[in-house]
């Protein structure tokens, strides 16, 4: 070196690090050539950044920091870029080194509230010893086979009523890929008629008012858990400027929700024509479906049914339609985050205004549904508005999928009148509570419908009819729970839950219930700052999520109060 | 405020107005209503996170962000309602219990937004247990991570991403564990964080804090001026304490919108560096200068002896006059500096051209844009760019050219990246792949030296395809039959074996910028830095030209100025051949109107320019010189030889802050004042006149600039008597017709005017050439080129092409920024760039130090892994004087801009 270097002390000794390469981690050819390999070599594009990880992930079994640093490059963004997407959903494992992580099999024991009740916990604790170092056990939220639970998913093939012996069985035999339901495939779906309806529309047998009407008179409304009446919806998209895009929520994740796994198992068909049937009628250019990404059977069932129906489309000029693979995240069944999940990027609801119909994917006017409302629609349009609006109990008007789990006999889902009471649901349709337990209380609608005791089990089970008790319908996710069970367990349960899954954008989301449940695993409750809290989440929070949050917590204290009067039964969960 | 568009809506009961769009916040601080927000910051998108700033809007079931919401007529909104207030304060609350309350709360920020919105809000603890201790991360020299103080307010992901555009800082994890990271969660001196700080200008908290002590100490005054460093002129406050800078903030300036770079936020204690000359030095009897090896700062001592100034300046006066009268007037010469202010400039011109009695004046422009200029003043008659920077977020396609804005120009390249977020079409066309290309729909790595085959090929296809704008070349051009003929042979599918881009890009990028409703260019020295330079920026100037992408917002002509005054220096005839405002010195027109003005005749042979002066030395025709803040001993090529001509030179005085290598080859020394220890107005890129003021002292007896350049005129018998500042500058207003408009007084007011500005109350013309050009007959003219190699290729022994240029943190020749201790932390050492390829065949490990040799010298310096340098080439940063690159450069000149081919020569590479 040349002897006169200028003597300046330096503040820190950042030279070594820095003399051999410019600032920050650079991007490794062989890996840049790695990632390559596995995602393909035509133009990438941003939105399907998520994909990409995902093939990643599929690929290498984790996310090795420097293959996401070569993916940022390949995609002309920053590291940073592709890193908060990735740690964003609980599926995807960053990992700091080039090695891969040290297990190859990931076991996902569901920790909703059914499986708990059904041992879920028991085998979350026995399975490591069990399956050894190679398999990692994770506590998962509700994975919607609350059916069957307690639900495990090894690798991707899904496992309803699990024990272990069947767990180490699949993990050790590799059984890890789903295997694809028993369903209604194209032809057959086609040979019953299927698709004539579609046909009408396009063929102008049917005009986009007419169906409107039809969908207005049937009473059918967003069956995600909103209620918005369908058929207002397609008129207010169709009148917003073109191009409009189109997007389906199938990323069921409320704990206790399974009825669209349920009907996309069955008969994907049905909804994929009645998805048509409203592209159709907004004029969309491409629908984005998205499935949540525990759905690996239906995912690969619909994955072949869709090429099957882009070899032969049912009508020329069908819209594109596109596939996306939620990646752990139950925030993304908020409509606005599915979308950015949808472009590609971390979960985060938007604020409304402006409402999606008017700015959505991409900033373009979005019509936005849940599975099962689209799952109707040809239904509805064949049978006329009036076989579903005369549907209906207690003064209430439609049809619901309720999917009820827990302490019964017949958990699953029930197709009932709007209306029907929990009483009815139970006697009726799900022969009655278990052996030796009496009903206690039930969750209306999933983790956020809130929590309703035995005594407030005949009011009638529909959208406006819970508001009065501090509870809402959502999806239609009944979880019924019995003596065997404590309340304020359940909140713990659900509130955890809640922290879990905050996307963690507004602070009394994201700070609000980790303090709660850190509240709340207390012996003793604070009821009085409880419930100035929960008042605060409700008002102030972004999205549905951190509003809801507090329900349990609510419920608790104003149906159950004889439980907070000394130490529950039961331990903290 | 247009009534007719006001929205009437009911705030707390009473009526009030907003315009259309307004959100509820902004309707509610003008009416002077307190509504606690965090994650809002004025300049930033808003988030609506936070949930501090929460309203009551009636009839809606929750509470809506007053940041977010847009007013609506007929809104009643409660800001103050018994729900809206109990939010408010929970937000708060929560937000508290997670802050380190062993900490002040103001340790890291005085101004700690959540502290005050708590002590406004009467909130004194929180009833929530924290969250897990989070560890601070103190790695980086700049910047101190606190992370137990961070909100996750995301104003620092705004400020990185979207203003910035830096896309260091995300917000990753979920719920929460969200947490604001650098790239993957690195530590920040491990990231590709570079610095600009606008981050911790952005964080509310402190959770992001200057690193060094010294910046969290209240000031006694802050003063507001402009950033000493690159062309795009940002406005900043100086924090003082005392006479110590403690900190500096970005203002809200039309260049930079209060937007800094690491040089301007942290690159200010070099001016309280213990190296400062404090009393003016005379060379000891007997000691001799030495060109090889060069005098260290520290052993100042042993070359110089301390002086007074009446003895410093008695011995400039009887020397200078002793050459004159024996030598004549042209055997002395005077360097100044494109650092200095425009009215020191223009004092120094005058006294080499009065004083002197010669042209020989000259200044760093000769090594920067003196192609670009000399292009543009044969093309359109004003060496000054058509549009401001700024214009780019007017452009539908902005093309950069040879030039690396997110290192050279930081802030400018901000306004870039903004405009492509936006939507505009970005082409970077260079040999090495920089930040910006990552930005850009085109990035066009051409071969080095090919500049005239790319653009010729441009130009080619854009006539061939007929997408000139017919009417503006017949009405407002000459010499577009030649321009034509000239380019017919240079089809894209010829020139592409020549510049490396295959014939479908160079017509895809031809037609997208002639097509455009606005294109704009904005080069570098890229372009200038050759021995074709001139050529190179002709034919920037006939894309523009012969597409009619000119006269108009969002389209032009835009060299990037390097320094800080570099525009203003040239106007200010800082120049050989021309006095202020562009007159030729051999128009007898113009020397008369000078000889009026200064009242002395003048010689109207143009002087010397910065490299002839070297040659002239040695061949014996310049016998003293009068260097003011220029670096020619670093920034000269071929410094063996500049450096043995300024050893060679009878009489040598350098006025500097520091010793720099030009001043330990000096006679007499004279202790001058740095940036923020003067007033004065700098000019920068957008031909903006901008005011720097002082905020601290010169230190013991350095004396501020324009005293030392007056007491030596005085000493050669100059009458000059400028009781001011703004004595010289409204003798330079008329002296300029450009700057008429432009008083002293307009200047204090405003701190920034754009000329020409004709008259007073004028706004300044920041778009020029709508109408015609500054030529005679009004019409611009286009010059054809053709491609010539560079003056020296590689060969079998010198085997790879060296590039110099600067680094993001270090400034021209180092003298400053190598004494910001923050700045010489973060690069301390001299690297080059080679790409890994090259690195791995010459079995060479990135970090190791390497030998770099070309016919005119060599140095050692470490190897860097660099895969945006094209195989085969080399970079080198020119800041560092222990491995000075210049030693290797060739001083090759363009025939017309006299500008050295610094960003071409042979060199070899050896591994040491």
């Amino acid at each position: 070196m040349n002897p006169a270097i200028i003597p300046i002390a330096t503040a820190v000794d950042f030279t070594q690090q820095h003399r051999g390469k410019p600032k920050g981690r650079q991007a490794n050819p062989h890996c840049v050539s790695e990632v390559l390999a596995i995602v393909g070599q035509e133009t990438l594009r941003r939105d399907l950044l998520i994909e990409y990880l995902h093939q990643l992930q599929d690929h290498l079994g984790c996310l090795p920091k420097p293959h996401l640093a070569a993916l940022a490059e390949c995609l002309r963004l920053s590291q940073t870029e592709v890193f908060e997407v990735a740690t964003f959903y609980h599926h995807f494992d960053v990992v700091d080194s080039e090695h891969p992580a040290n297990h190859d099999l990931t076991v996902r024991v569901c920790n909703g509230p059914s499986c708990c009740m059904a041992g879920a916990e028991e085998l979350i604790e026995k399975l490591p010893a069990l399956l050894g170092s190679t398999v990692r056990v994770q506590a998962v939220p509700c994975i919607g086979r609350c059916e069957q639970a307690p639900a495990v998913a090894v690798g991707q093939h899904e496992i309803g009523w699990a024990n272990h012996h069947e767990i180490m069985e699949a993990a050790f035999g590799q059984h890890t890929k789903a295997l694809p339901p028993r369903h209604t495939g194209v032809a057959q779906y086609k040979a019953a008629g299927g698709y004539q309806l579609l046909h009408e529309c396009v063929t102008g047998k049917r005009t986009v008012e007419s169906l409107i009407n039809t969908l207005s008179n049937s009473g059918l409304r967003g069956l995600g858990g909103a209620g918005f009446p369908a058929g207002k919806k397609w008129a207010i998209v169709r009148e917003q400027n073109a191009p409009r895009l189109m997007a389906v929520n199938i990323d069921e994740g409320e704990p206790g929700t399974f009825k669209d796994r349920s009907y996309l198992e069955h008969n994907p068909h049905q909804f994929l024509e009645g998805m048509l049937i409203a592209a159709w009628a907004v004029q969309a250019s491409t629908i984005y479906i998205y499935l949540r990404d525990e759905y690996h059977a239906c995912r690969a069932m619909l994955q072949n049914e869709l090429a099957l129906l882009k070899a032969n489309p049912p009508i020329s000029n069908m819209p594109a339609i596109e596939l996306r693979r939620g990646a752990g995240a139950y925030i993304c069944g908020e409509e606005s985050a599915m979308l950015e999940s949808i472009e590609g990027k971390r979960g985060l609801p938007r604020l409304r205004p402006p409402y999606v119909a008017q700015v959505g994917l991409f900033n373009k006017p979005t019509l936005v549904h849940n599975f099962e409302t689209l799952y109707w629609v040809p239904a509805i349009l064949e049978k006329g508005a009036s076989w579903f609006s005369e549907q209906g109990r207690h003064g209430r008007s439609g049809l619901r999928s309720y999917s009820v789990s827990g302490r019964v006999n017949k958990p699953g889902v029930h197709l009932a009148p709007a209306g029907i009471t929990l009483n009815e649901l139970i006697s009726e349709y799900c022969d009655g509570m278990q052996p030796g337990h009496t009903l206690y209380g039930y969750l209306p609608g999933g983790a956020s419908g809130g929590i309703l005791p035995a005594v407030l089990a005949d009011v009638p089970l529909d959208f406006d009819t819970l508001q009065p008790h501090g509870c809402f319908i959502g999806s239609a996710a009944v979880v019924v729970f019995s003596q065997a069970d404590s309340a304020v367990n359940m909140a713990r349960n659900l509130m955890r839950f809640f922290v879990h899954e905050s996307c963690g954008q507004c602070t009394p989301c994201r700070t609000g219930t980790a303090k709660a449940l850190a509240l709340i695993n207390q012996p003793q409750w604070n009821v009085p700052l409880l419930q100035e809290l929960s008042a605060v989440m409700r008002d102030a929070s972004i999205c549905g999520l951190g509003q809801a949050a507090p329900n349990p917590i609510d419920c608790v204290i104003r149906y159950f109060p004889q439980e907070l009067e000394f130490e529950p039964r039961g331990s903290k969960s | 405020m247009n009534a007719s568009q006001m929205i009437r809506l009911q705030l707390n009961g009473q009526t009030v107005e907003a315009l259309p769009g307004e959100t509820l916040l902004q309707v509610a601080q003008r009416e002077g209503i307190d509504v606690p927000h965090l994650c809002y910051k004025a300049g930033l998108e808003a988030a609506g996170n936070c949930r501090a700033c929460v309203v009551e809007v009636e009839g809606e079931r929750t509470l809506a962000a007053s940041c977010c919401r847009q007013a609506v007529a007929g809104m009643v909104v409660h800001t103050d309602s018994t729900k809206a207030i109990a939010a408010q304060k929970m937000v708060l609350e929560l937000l508290l219990a997670d802050m380190p309350n062993h900490a002040n709360p103001k340790a890291l920020k005085t101004d700690n937004e959540l502290t005050h919105w708590c002590q406004q809000m009467d909130i004194e603890g929180s009833r929530f247990d924290a969250r897990a201790a989070v560890p601070a991360d103190l790695s980086h020299p700049a910047i101190a991570v606190n992370m137990d103080h961070c909100i996750q307010c995301t104003r620092c992901v705004r400020a990185c991403r979207d203003v910035q555009v830096n896309d260091v800082i995300g917000l990753a994890f979920r719920g929460e564990h969200a947490a604001i990271v650098f790239d993957q969660g690195d530590a920040l001196a491990q990231s590709t964080c570079v610095a600009c700080g606008e981050c911790v200008q952005a964080c509310p908290t402190g959770a992001l804090s200057p690193a060094k002590a010294a910046a969290h100490q209240p000031a006694d005054k802050t003063v507001d001026s402009v950033c000493p460093y690159c062309g795009v002129g940002c406005q900043l406050a100086y924090h003082v304490k005392g006479n110590t800078i403690l900190r500096v903030e970005g203002r809200k300036g039309p260049a930079n919108e209060g937007r800094l770079c690491v040089k301007g936020r942290y690159g200010f204690d070099y001016v309280h560096h213990e190296q400062r000359l404090t009393q003016p030095l005379v060379r000891r009897e007997g000691v001799t200068k030495n060109p090889v090896d060069l005098l260290d700062p520290e052993q100042v001592n042993s070359a110089f002896r301390p002086a007074t100034w009446d003895e410093a300046l008695a011995l400039i006066a009887g020397r200078f006059k002793q050459i004159k009268s024996t030598h004549g007037g042209h055997a002395l010469a005077g360097f100044g500096s494109a650092k200095c202010s425009n009215e020191e400039a223009y004092l120094f011109q005058k006294l080499v051209r009065t004083g002197f009695g010669t042209n020989n004046v000259d200044h760093c422009t000769r090594l920067c844009h003196a192609s670009s200029v000399a292009a543009l003043l044969e093309g359109i008659g004003s060496g000054a760019v058509s549009n401001p920077v700024m214009d780019v977020n007017q452009a539908e396609v902005i093309f950069v050219i040879g030039a690396n804005p997110t290192v050279n120009h930081p802030v400018g390249a901000t306004w870039i990246k903004n405009a492509v977020k936006n939507g505009a079409k970005l082409i970077v066309a260079d040999p090495r792949r920089s930040d910006l290309a990552r930005h850009a729909t085109h990035f066009l790595q051409f071969k080095a030296d090919s500049d005239v085959a790319l653009l010729n090929a441009l130009l080619h296809v854009i006539i061939e395809e007929k997408l000139i704008d017919r009417e503006f070349i017949e009405q407002r051009t000459e010499g577009f039959d030649d321009l034509k003929a000239n380019v017919s042979a240079c089809t894209p599918e010829a020139m592409s074996s020549i510049c490396g881009i295959s014939p479908a890009e160079l017509r895809a990028v031809a037609r997208l910028y002639a097509t455009s409703s606005a294109s704009i260019i904005l080069w570098g020295m890229g372009i200038s830095q050759h021995t074709h330079g001139t050529d190179n920026a002709r034919c920037l100037i006939s894309l523009a030209l012969i597409t009619g992408q000119i006269g108009r917002p969002g389209t032009g002509l835009h060299p990037l100025r390097g320094q800080n005054n570099v525009q203003g220096a040239s106007d200010a005839g800082l120049i050989p051949m021309m006095y202020p405002d562009y007159q030729q010195v051999c128009n007898p027109e113009a020397q008369q109107r000078f000889e009026a003005l200064w009242n002395t005749p003048l010689s109207n042979t143009p002087g010397l320019t910065v490299v002839e002066t070297m040659q002239a030395i040695l061949a014996g025709t310049v016998k003293g010189m009068y260097i003011l803040g220029e670096n020619p001993a670093m920034s000269d090529p071929d410094l063996n030889h500049a450096r043995k001509a300024l050893a060679a030179l009878d009489f040598l005085v350098v006025q500097d802050i520091f010793l720099t290598e030009t001043a330990s080859l000096a006679d007499v020394v004279l202790p001058a004042s740095a940036f923020p220890e003067k007033t004065g107005t700098f000019t920068n890129t957008d031909r903006l006149v901008q005011l720097g003021q002082q905020a601290i002292h010169p230190p013991g007896q350095a004396r501020q600039d324009l005293w030392i350049i007056q007491s030596i005129a005085q000493g050669l018998g100059l009458d000059w008597q400028y009781n001011s500042l703004e004595e010289v500058f409204d003798e330079m207003r008329r002296a300029m017709h450009s700057i008429e408009g432009i008083t002293w007084q307009r200047l204090q007011g405003e701190h920034a005017l754009v000329y020409p500005c004709a008259h007073e109350g004028d706004i300044g013309q920041a778009v020029v050439f709508t109408e015609h050009f500054p030529t005679p007959n009004g019409k611009a003219r286009l010059v054809p080129a053709r491609y010539r190699k560079a003056a020296e290729t590689p060969d079998s022994e010198f085997p790879f092409v060296l590039i110099t240029g600067r680094q993001l943190e270090h400034w021209h020749t180092g003298s400053m920024t190598r004494r910001a201790s923050v700045l010489d932390a973060i690069e301390p050492e001299p690297t080059a760039l080679l790409h890994p390829e090259d690195l791995k065949a010459l079995n060479i490990e990135a970090g190791n130090t390497i030998r770099l040799q070309s016919r005119r010298g060599e140095i050692q310096l470490f190897a860097r892994a660099d895969t945006g340098t094209p195989p085969g080439h080399v970079f080198v940063p020119f800041c560092y004087a222990e491995a000075a690159i210049n030693k290797l450069t060739h001083a090759a000149l363009d025939p017309d801009g006299k500008i050295p081919e610094f960003k071409y020569c042979a060199i070899a590479v050896h591994k040491k």
